[in-house]
């Protein structure tokens, strides 16, 4: 077994994902198969082989500080599932 | 010949000439939609008011004489692609009822230019998925038999275009998206350079790996899409400065002397003899135009897949972190306190293969298992590069299938995501390696199902694609099949 029915559920918790039982359960077969196929990238011995996170080499892409116009309160707060006057709304936070 | 059977030069051809208007031409595209898509399910949403209006304003532009190649030609966009004030939810219940703030480059710039939006494409949930069958809103058909699968990411694309539904769109290609379904619809599909067309306002899947391109009837809308939306954006710092040449000067139809690289490692046991046969004669058309083969190697083709399902989960598992119910998206009933509201919320707006991908991510980027998982396949990506770069020395172009079968059926591979992961098998690299690649129509299984051609080129190497693309195109039948809808 490459990965067990626990170790789902505690990157369920890190995903913040609430997963019902027959999906972890699911989750567990598949997560595993999955990872015994990638496991054939330990075939390549990549020793000394730098890691690629982007295509195109590129350096910091840098612009002038400026202050240009944004999308604004209103059309920020419209798609909010609750809002309160210029807020986000969310449940209680600080007990 | 219908209205709706135009490509974007033959009906801006007969908007120039005043012997059409643009608001016939999306009158025909949306009565085709209402005939067709109940059976198709290509769009999530129609915009026949939008359509009308932007339709009107293009007439008058053209009655100015301020004309475009897009001017008043109906296309419709990848729900992926924001628009604003038109509902975008990338196929996903979490964002059911979003309405974007703001455009997509992508799209604002066809905008500008007077294109009519006539709606937003069906697609695979955050286009995770090879199929259209993890859209919230039911599957897309394959509109050249309703058995099958268009294919996926982009099936809604594909499928639009095949259907006949809108003259062009736009789709994403992260592992193959443009190219796959475009081969199962039997459509051109061009998947840029990584960094030739922003991807702002795209709603984010893998970042490394996403590109924007087209989905078209033939290879000169192909090239006429591409010119319209590429170039830097100041609002996407991985698009690339570098400037944007006339694509359709590319279509000389011309190929001689072009070196064309056959991988080994595509032309394999697994591949149908229908689609190894239709490559077999592809090969015999460029050689007959005199282009030149050479065999080649990519060594790590094998390993393409394994590195992609490690890379593209990892950053889709931090990029679909956002959807935690606190600014746009779904927030569940009633929730006790903001864990609970994360975890449910996310629960009820995400399908299965998203849940899916992002505990694969999630893991692979974990405490004690980043090393093993996301770094190894960082270092397998540098190899793939490496394995493109070389092989770029001696050629021009290289020519391979775009999947190793025709469209498979509805509901064949849901239950196995591995094996639905293996059938991108030809168009990952291309991804990992960040160069461009091309799929046309170059043949037809016995079941009656289209088969794709692909050519990958060099880094920034658009030009040479489109221009191989098309004198294949020139030369052979394959683009000009309808599908029988």
């Amino acid at each position: 077994m490459k990965i067990t029915r626990q170790q789902v559920e505690n990157v369920a918790v890190l995903a913040r994902l609430e997963l019902t039982d027959a999906e972890t359960e699911m989750f567990t077969g598949q997560m595993d198969a999955i990872l015994a196929y990638v496991d054939k990238l330990n075939e390549l011995d990549t020793t000394g082989i730098v890691p690629t996170s982007h295509a195109v080499p590129m350096e910091n892409a840098f612009r002038s500080d400026e202050v240009r116009p944004s999308i604004g309160t209103e059309s920020a707060l419209a798609n909010a599932p609750g809002r309160v006057e210029g807020f986000f709304r969310v449940p209680k936070v600080i007990e | 010949m219908e209205i709706f059977d135009f490509t974007i030069h033959e009906l801006h051809d007969r908007l120039k000439k005043k012997e059409l208007s643009s608001v016939e031409a999306t009158r025909a595209m949306l009565a085709r939609i209402e005939a067709i898509d109940a059976t198709v399910n290509a769009f999530i949403t129609v915009t026949p008011e939008e359509a009308l209006a932007s339709a009107a304003e293009a007439d008058s532009r053209i009655a100015r004489g301020e004309m475009d190649l897009l001017t008043g030609i109906p296309i419709a966009l990848k729900d992926i692609f924001l628009t604003k004030g038109v509902r975008t939810t990338c196929a996903s219940r979490i964002l059911e009822n979003f309405v974007p703030p703001y455009d997509a480059t992508s799209w604002l710039k066809l905008k500008e230019r007077g294109a009519v939006l006539v709606g937003k494409l069906n697609q695979d949930e955050f286009a995770m998925g090879s199929s259209c069958e993890s859209s919230a809103f039911g599957p897309s058909r394959n509109p050249w038999n309703t058995e099958f699968t268009p294919g996926g990411s982009s099936g809604g694309s594909a499928a639009c275009i095949a259907a006949r539904q809108a003259i062009a769109t736009l789709g994403t290609d992260t592992g193959g998206s443009i190219r796959q379904p475009a081969a199962h619809c039997g459509c051109v599909g061009l998947k840029p350079t990584y960094g030739r067309v922003s991807r702002y306002g795209v709603i984010a899947y893998a970042s490394s790996l996403d590109q924007v391109g087209p989905v078209t009837r033939d290879v000169r809308d192909a090239a006429i899409m591409l010119g319209a939306i590429a170039g830097h954006d100041p609002m996407d710092s991985t698009s690339v400065n570098r400037p944007v040449p006339d694509y359709t000067r590319s279509l000389t139809g011309e190929v001689k002397g072009l070196k064309v690289g056959l991988p080994k490692e595509y032309f394999i046991d697994g591949l149908d003899p229908e689609v190894q046969q239709a490559m077999e004669l592809a090969i015999e058309t460029y050689r007959g135009m005199g282009a030149e083969f050479v065999e080649i190697s990519l060594p790590h083709t094998d390993y393409a897949v394994a590195c992609y399902y490690l890379i593209a989960t990892a950053e889709a598992s931090s990029n679909l972190a956002r959807y935690d119910g606190v600014r746009f998206g779904h927030r569940c009933q009633d929730p006790q306190g903001l864990l609970e509201m994360y975890r449910r919320s996310r629960a009820e707006g995400f399908g299965t293969e998203v849940k899916r991908r992002i505990m694969l991510g999630t893991y692979a980027l974990s405490s004690g298992y980043y090393d093993a998982y996301y770094l190894k396949a960082q270092k397998v990506r540098t190899l793939i590069m490496q394995d493109f770069l070389k092989a770029f020395e001696s050629v021009d172009v290289i020519l391979t299938p775009v999947t190793p079968t025709p469209a498979f059926r509805l509901g064949e591979k849901c239950n196995d995501p591995l094996q639905m992961y293996l059938s991108d098998i030809f168009t990952i690299p291309t991804n990992l390696a960040g160069t461009c690649g091309i799929s046309v129509p170059a043949g037809m299984s016995s079941d009656g199902l289209p088969i794709g051609l692909q050519l990958i080129g060099r880094p920034f190497g658009e030009e040479e694609i489109i221009r191989a693309a098309h004198a294949f195109e020139q030369a052979t039948t394959w683009h000009q099949q309808k599908a029988p809808l």
